[in-house]
């Protein structure tokens, strides 16, 4: 008897839980479509700057743009072979540490052997040549000798 | 539309707490404009660094200073270059910190939080001079592969912590302790959970030495993420890379340490010196370990004009690895001629010594100051670039500043 009657308590709490919920969730389903239809409803400042709707038109190419002879997204310079380097040398580390570096062919191969020995660069198979004529085509080693002029100097009044 | 408005505040403002600070404007912002915290984060914002700090590479992060930013006595955060072999960690939990001393010379394993660190062992500061190895590597003739670092990879800032003798005593080490090598938790470029980006050491006398610390403060205050937070090994006065960032263990070795970047030809010179260019095999490169005497001109920056007649105060800091500086020189004749500078004592052992002159300039012109400092042994800044060696370290040649007189 005792049983019973709790097990219908149950029942009738979890009835008003249920009826409850229910009405909630349809208040929200109206607030929602009113903020559909009408979001400037929900909205109690009056001097929030309106916000102008721009279309920015996205270019196919951008992820791979080239401007003024550069990849931008790299920095490197547009040449036959620019997207073997792309997509085989800048995975790991940036591009910058391509373009900083001048170097002969023979020790080009030398580093990508170390890269592939001790870094986890994979064969590069076909593509190797083609990486490598770009780098020494477009970063060719320049002659420093012993020591350098100072150069870019950026002169200022200096007032002591 | 609007509803996008909404989505991108609410995205917003959890940017904002990922990014550590509020997205002004962020309401006016346009639609498809992609923030750098997003896309390419902003190395200046990320590491608290000066706008004129220059990126040499930013995957892995990699920033120098130029001469005039490291003009203060104890270089601040902004100014401190950024060197890195692998990936920055994140989300440290400094109370979950622990570091472990492991290898084949300790007599037993042992493993301390942070707290343990700081609570069992006394506390000390030390202004330390850190330096890149290759620092300089710029000017190599063939070019060495690298950064190609210019003069701005040094620094010298004040780190607390605990010696790190002190620990290895408590650890107990056996007698056949010859090296230590640390480890840490930065992850490797490629991904490759297998590989550490650099573990490098040095030998126990230096280990032992009383400036080598455990350190978990620089400046004063927590280590900055970047810089090794929380817990970084500093050997002043030796190649920055001994002093390991974001440590969790340390390895006590019967023999060098063979961690990464201590094999082949990485932070080796040659044993006798070379032609530009030769090759040389790694069985003939050497260790380096404390860096050469070198300087650096900080007042004025280069470009200065001024008029004839007036005076030019210069100032700068030297520094010699493990020895003191006891003579800095100034040229303003391409070393015809040189002058003494006034030096200053260092705030300790390792740590970068003030230098300043004031000079007079004959006539109107073109000129170049030019420092050289000698350290404690006689040895002195070549004016020109010193010994070729294929990776590009140690280029301790004479800096110096464009001056015009009119």
């Amino acid at each position: 008897m005792k049983r019973q009657e709790n097990f219908k308590n149950q029942v009738r709490s979890i009835y008003k839980v249920l009826v409850v919920s229910l009405i909630m969730v349809f208040l929200i389903g109206i607030l929602g479509i009113i903020y559909m239809v009408s979001p400037s409803s929900f909205s109690f400042k009056s001097d929030r700057p309106d916000t102008k709707m721009i279309t920015v038109t996205e270019e196919e190419d951008d992820w791979d743009k080239v401007e003024n002879g550069v990849h931008l997204r790299t920095g490197l310079k547009e040449a036959d072979g620019l997207m073997a380097v792309v997509n085989n040398c800048t995975n790991c580390h940036s591009a910058q540490l391509v373009i900083q570096n001048r170097m002969s062919r023979e020790r080009w191969v030398e580093t990508i052997r170390w890269m592939q020995e001790t870094q986890n660069l994979w064969d590069l198979g076909n593509n190797e040549e083609v990486i490598l004529d770009y780098l020494v085509t477009n970063y060719p080693l320049l002659k420093k000798g012993r020591r350098e002029n100072l150069t870019d100097i950026e002169w200022y009044t200096l007032n002591e | 539309m609007k509803r996008r408005h909404f989505v991108k505040r609410t995205a917003l403002g959890s940017l904002a707490g990922l990014l550590g600070a509020e997205i002004v404007f962020g309401a006016n912002m346009p639609d498809n404009y992609d923030l750098l915290g997003l896309q390419d984060p902003d190395p200046f914002k990320l590491f608290g660094k000066d706008k004129e700090m220059l990126v040499l590479n930013s995957k892995p992060w990699n920033m120098e200073a130029m001469a005039h930013l490291l003009d203060d006595k104890v270089t601040p955060n902004p100014y401190i270059f950024v060197r890195n072999n692998g990936k920055v960690p994140e989300d440290i939990d400094e109370k979950e910190w622990t570091i472990t001393f492991d290898g084949e010379s300790v007599k037993e394993k042992k493993t301390f939080t942070l707290e343990e660190l700081k609570s069992k062992f006394k506390h000390y500061t030390y202004q330390l001079t850190l330096e890149c190895g290759g620092n300089g590597r710029k000017e190599f003739d063939p070019p060495a592969k690298g950064n190609q670092w210019d003069i701005g990879a040094v620094y010298c800032a004040n780190w607390t912590g605990v010696r790190l003798g002190d620990v290895l005593d408590y650890v107990g080490i056996k007698s056949d302790a010859v090296y230590i090598g640390y480890h840490a938790i930065d992850k490797h470029l490629s991904g490759d959970p297998t590989k550490e980006p650099i573990s490098r050491g040095v030998p126990i006398s230096k280990a032992y030495m009383e400036e080598t610390l455990l350190a978990f403060q620089m400046n004063g205050e927590d280590i900055p993420l970047v810089h090794g937070f929380p817990l970084r090994l500093v050997c002043g006065g030796w190649p920055a890379s001994t002093s390991g960032k974001w440590v969790n263990r340390i390895s006590v070795r019967n023999k060098v340490h063979d961690g990464e970047k201590m094999t082949g030809s990485s932070y080796k010179v040659p044993c006798h010196p070379v032609a530009a260019g030769e090759e040389v095999k790694d069985e003939n490169m050497c260790i380096i370990e404390s860096m050469p005497v070198k300087s650096l001109i900080t007042y004025p920056k280069s470009g200065a004009q001024l008029a004839k007649g007036k005076k030019l105060n210069i100032r700068g800091h030297a520094w010699a690895g493990e020895l003191e500086v006891s003579k800095v020189y100034y040229s303003i004749d391409f070393g015809v001629t040189w002058s003494e500078c006034t030096l200053e004592k260092p705030a300790n052992r390792l740590a970068w010594q003030r230098f300043k002159a004031s000079i007079d300039f004959p006539k109107a012109g073109y000129y170049e100051v030019w420092a050289r400092a000698v350290d404690a042994n006689g040895e002195s800044q070549p004016m020109l670039v010193p010994g070729w060696n294929p990776k590009g370290y140690l280029n301790n040649a004479c800096h110096r500043i464009a001056v015009k007189i009119v």
